[in-house]
């Protein structure tokens, strides 16, 4: 029977089914952060229960962790003491257990998603989870990687395996080029504008045709991190030379082993005839650049449009138009580009790679931000992305622009750390969710590429990227 | 399904969000997710709709700012069991908080038309359970509860809402889902009970897939 890259991947862990319908999936990879973890190591301590395979898990702060740091920095000197506890008691768990942690002085500390690729522990055809949901990301390498709860993350540490019911297949195809200023993020924007966040729901969603066969890791791993925005937990892109590339350049294992892996990896593609319960083609060449205007992802137009007006609205949308367009301080007939902006981040797991950055910094080389700018500030998703922004100059670029050059984590992507908005302050953001209070409490997200974000630091609103 | 005790039912007063696409952030914000407790979060369920200033974890409601407008914030729904909501709640976010938020304020059941996959499974965990009911059943359900106060009654093993003696909804749950809420159980405790088969399955991967295992 022809099979799907998810049914491979899923018959490859498979271990058990229980008379209840339910499966029990091995776990090649976890991921750990300081938010999601203690109290799944609480709940092992309690059992008695150790790491089952210690070398599974890698654990890194991200959430928490200031971004001004600075070189002598450790983690007592986080100011904020709540968030100094988690950071903390990360650490006391690594330690405890022997887990791998990257932690705040090291180079290799970063965004979970951003560090798991770039330091060669997330390879293709692997299951991976971690407690938070842009796991998705790593689907971009053929991975069978979700998002999980805090009492899943317990199970996979007592158990290395998760109990999962089978999700259904859908198949996202993007044919063609994009044009000029249009990246993977207005690519999988507008995905979401389609399908809605709920479209996803229940299923893997693998991305194929001549789009992604052209785009690179980078640009593959920000459109996987957005498939949850999509309802979707699961992304996925088939291995190519483009991903075995990557991994040869990233992974530290020896050319043997990685000779032995990679014939298996170019295995894992859906076969031809394989079946797909949804299936939605989209022709990228027509698509413009995509900013949000409200606080759920779908609600995303192309950057020129006018904002859909409740009135003219479907009768079951017209609340949910209203409620978001109330919260984002828009008035009636507004254009996005009519929008006075006071904020730009640059950063999160979706936009943070060296590729964004790169993007970015051509937008603004040469030119100074808008003064209606409060602050405009650029997050590396890893120490590793920082050292080669630097070396390639880009840190530079930046702060001659007058952004703030900052140290990695998540930062103003969900305001945990000092990092947030003010209330009613506007922001354009290169993170993944605009969703009310996100990015600080009252404080209004527009999601959209690092050069749509860079040239709204330069004008003061949204403009034309060509 | 056999067992004893009246955990069978769930009855409770319906408080309704007539909001699609609540995403878990709304639910407990983020602010909330440095407790690395997995209790005491009822005072931050639905924080940024509950109050008009922004709080703090360890801010207690009576130093805040309430809003009187949100249901959640009047009598008798501030004893509510049951939320009433559209579609796609619990969408975004992994967080259990979320889960951990409704379960310590005293959610039992939510009734929506459809839930995000990572906040549906992880209710299961927590004995709170998510009913999906079609959107014409939930749009019956809104136009009485927002004209009276509402208590309906939740039957596990008939799998059915009951109203008043006239109106019923039937519900769909898998088997093995339902019984965790009613028992409670521990996934971790019976995975282990056969364990052996993880342990085969991990030593034939080993041979087969050795690049997995390259730095063990
Ligand atoms: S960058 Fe944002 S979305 Fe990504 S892991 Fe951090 S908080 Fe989550």
């Amino acid at each position: 029977m022809s099979k799907t890259l998810y049914d491979k991947l899923w018959d490859e862990h498979h271990i058990t089914t229980y008379n209840s319908g339910e499966s029990l999936l091995y776990i090649d990879r976890q991921y750990l952060h300081e938010v999601t973890s203690p109290q799944a190591f609480e709940g092992l301590t309690k059992k008695g229960l150790v790491p089952w395979r210690l070398n599974a898990n890698i654990a890194t702060p991200d959430h928490n962790v200031p971004t001004e740091r600075g070189s002598d920095f450790n983690m007592e000197s986080i100011e904020d003491e709540i968030s100094k506890i988690q950071v903390v008691e990360l650490d006391k768990n690594c330690n405890k257990f022997g887990i791998k942690q990257f932690d705040i002085t090291s180079i290799n500390q970063g965004i979970v998603h951003v560090i798991g690729p770039e330091l060669g522990y997330t390879l293709p055809g692997m299951t991976i989870v971690c407690g938070d949901s842009h796991t998705s990301t790593h689907g971009a390498f053929g991975c069978l990687a979700m998002g999980i709860g805090t009492s899943e993350v317990e199970h996979v540490l007592a158990t290395q395996s998760l109990k999962v019911s089978k999700l259904k297949n859908m198949q996202v195809v993007f044919n063609g080029t994009s044009s000029k200023g249009v990246t993977s993020k207005d690519i999988v924007l507008y995905l979401i504008g389609q399908i809605g966040t709920a479209g996803g729901n229940g299923h893997a969603i693998e991305f194929s045709g001549s789009y992604i066969e052209d785009i690179s890791m980078e640009a593959r791993m920000t459109i996987c991190n957005m498939a949850i925005e999509g309802g979707a937990k699961v992304g996925l892109v088939a291995p190519d030379i483009t991903t075995i590339d990557y991994v040869r350049k990233h992974s530290e294992l020896s050319s043997e082993i990685l000779d032995l892996a990679e014939q298996h990896w170019v295995s894992l593609k859906s076969d031809p005839n394989a079946t797909f319960d949804k299936k939605i083609e989209i022709d990228v060449s027509k698509i413009k650049p995509q900013v949000t205007w409200g606080t759920s992802p779908e609600m995303v137009i192309d950057f020129d449009a006018i904002i859909p007006n409740p009135d003219s609205s479907p009768q079951d949308n017209r609340k949910n138009i209203e409620l978001a367009k109330n919260y984002m301080g828009i008035e009636p007939d507004q254009k996005l580009t009519d929008l006075k902006f006071d904020r730009v981040f640059i950063g999160s797991c979706t936009n943070s790679r060296i590729e964004d950055l790169r993007e970015a910094a051509i937008a603004v080389d040469g030119k100074k931000i808008s003064i209606n700018i409060i602050e405009a500030i650029v997050v590396p998703g890893s120490g590793l992305v920082k050292q080669q922004a630097e070396s390639e100059g880009l840190d530079k670029i930046f702060e001659d622009a007058g952004f703030i050059w900052r140290d990695p984590g998540c930062s103003m992507c969900l305001g945990m750390n000092p990092d947030q908005l003010k209330p009613h302050e506007r922001c354009a953001s290169t993170s993944n969710r605009n969703f009310e209070g996100r990015q600080g409490n009252l404080g209004r997200t527009h999601l959209m590429s690092p050069v749509m974000a860079a040239l709204t630091a330069i004008h003061g609103t949204v403009s034309n990227p060509s | 399904m056999k067992i004893q005790g009246n955990e069978l039912q769930i009855k409770g007063i319906v408080a309704h969000i007539d909001r699609d696409n609540i995403d878990t952030d709304q639910i407990i914000p983020t602010e909330y997710l440095k407790s690395i407790k997995k209790f005491g979060f009822e005072d931050y369920l639905f924080d940024g709709w509950r109050y008009l200033d922004g709080g703090r974890l360890g801010m207690s409601k009576n130093d805040r700012k309430i809003n009187s407008d949100f249901i959640l914030n009047n009598s008798p729904f501030d004893t509510a069991a049951i939320l009433l909501t559209r579609d796609n709640f619990g969408c975004g976010s992994s967080r259990e908080h979320a889960v951990w938020a409704l379960r310590d304020f005293g959610i039992k059941v939510v009734i929506a038309s459809s839930f995000g996959d990572i906040f549906y499974n992880n209710c299961f965990k927590n004995k709170v359970l998510p009913i999906v009911l079609s959107k014409g059943d939930i749009d019956k359900i809104f136009k009485i509860s927002e004209k009276e106060v509402i208590e309906l009654s939740v039957s596990l093993d008939a799998k059915k809402i009951v109203f008043s003696d006239t109106i019923e909804f039937k519900f769909e749950v898998e088997n093995n889902l339902l019984e965790r809420i009613i028992y409670g159980l521990d996934d971790v405790d019976m995975t282990l009970k056969d364990k052996q088969i993880i342990i085969d399955f991990e030593q034939n991967r080993m041979l087969e897939k050795p690049w997995i295992y390259a730095n063990d």
